[in-house]
C-alpha cells in the first residue's frame, strides 16, 4: 500500500470515528444525524482503499443519502421541545461507557494478538471486480438476492402502512 | 520502520465503530438515536466483511472472494429494511405517545 493510501485511510478513518463519536455524545439530535451521514462517507472511502467500489457507490447512496435523509425526517416528524435538549443521554451513560470500553479492549486486544491477521492487502485480484462480483451475486447468490429484494419491498410497503396509521381516527 | 496499513488497522477501525455504537445504543434516550446507533453496528460489520474479503482472498480455495463483499450488501439490504420499519414504528408511537422517549415507553410494565 503506498504512502498516500496510508494519509488517505488516516485521514477518512479518523472522520468516521470522530463522527461516530459525535453521534453518540451530540446533545442534538439533528448534529447527531448529520454526524453519522458524514461517518458513513467516511466508511465509503475505507471501501474504496479495500477495492470495493460497489459497495462504496451503495454505502453513498443507500447509507449517506437515503438512509440518513430518512432519520432527518423522522427527527423532524417528532421533534418537541428545545432542540438542544433532544438527545439527552440517561444518568447511569457511565455503566454503558464502561461496557463500551471493556468490549473495545477484549476486541483490540483479540486483533492485535492475532498473528494471522496481521497481513497486508495483495494486489487487486482483478480489473472488473464489480462485474465478477455482479456474476457471483447474481449466480450462487440469486434466491438470497431476490429474497433480498422481496425483503426491501415488504419492509417499505409495511413501513408505509405502519407510519401511515391505523382506523382509530374513524 | 514505516507504517503500513493492514488487515488489523481497517478491524481496529470496525471495532472503534461498534463499541460507540454499543455505547449509544445504552446510554441515549431518544429512540432515533439507539436507532443510529445500531446503523453505526451494522456499518462496523461492514467494514470487517469487506476487509477480510480483500486481505484474505485465499482463505477458502474454491470460493469466489468476492463473498466478503456480498455479505456487507446484504447486510446494507437488512439495515435499509430495519431503519425504514423502525422510523416508521417511532412516528406510530409518537402519534399516540407523544414522546420519542425510551423511558417513556412502558405499556407491558405494570
Amino acid at each position: 500500500m503506498s504512502t498516500m493510501a496510508t494519509i488517505v485511510f488516516f485521514i477518512f478513518a479518523i472522520i468516521a470515528v470522530a463522527s461516530a463519536w459525535g453521534v453518540v455524545t451530540s446533545k442534538n439530535i439533528v448534529h447527531s444525524a448529520f454526524f453519522l451521514a458524514l461517518s458513513f462517507a467516511g466508511v465509503a472511502v475505507l471501501y474504496v482503499l479495500l477495492s470495493a467500489e460497489y459497495l462504496a457507490a451503495v454505502q453513498l447512496l443507500v447509507y449517506a443519502g437515503a438512509i440518513s435523509i430518512m432519520v432527518i425526517f423522522a427527527v423532524m416528524l417528532t421533534l418537541r421541545g428545545d432542540v438542544a435538549e433532544s438527545s439527552p443521554v440517561t444518568k447511569k451513560w457511565t455503566q454503558g461507557a464502561l461496557i463500551g470500553s471493556l468490549v473495545f479492549i477484549v476486541l483490540a486486544v483479540v486483533i492485535l494478538t492475532n498473528r494471522d491477521w496481521r497481513i497486508l492487502a495483495q494486489p487487486a485480484l482483478t480489473e472488473g471486480a464489480t462485474a465478477e462480483l455482479s456474476k457471483v451475486l447474481l449466480s450462487w447468490y440469486m434466491v438470497p438476492f431476490e429474497a433480498a429484494a422481496i425483503l426491501l419491498t415488504v419492509a417499505l410497503i409495511g413501513a408505509v402502512i405502519i407510519a401511515k396509521g391505523g382506523h382509530e381516527s374513524k | 520502520m514505516s507504517i503500513s496499513v493492514g488487515l488489523g488497522s481497517y478491524l481496529l477501525v470496525g471495532a472503534m465503530l461498534f463499541c460507540l455504537g454499543l455505547y449509544g445504543l445504552f446510554v441515549k434516550r431518544n429512540i432515533i438515536a439507539i436507532l443510529m446507533s445500531i446503523e453505526l453496528m451494522l456499518n462496523a460489520v461492514n467494514i470487517n466483511f469487506v476487509a477480510f474479503s480483500r486481505f484474505t482472498p485465499w482463505a477458502d480455495l474454491g470460493t469466489s472472494p468476492f463473498i466478503g463483499q456480498v455479505a456487507a450488501f446484504f447486510v446494507i439490504v437488512v439495515a435499509a429494511a430495519e431503519i425504514a420499519v423502525g422510523l416508521a414504528l417511532v412516528i406510530a408511537i409518537y402519534r399516540s405517545r407523544r414522546t420519542t422517549n425510551v423511558d417513556d415507553f412502558n405499556w407491558l410494565k405494570w
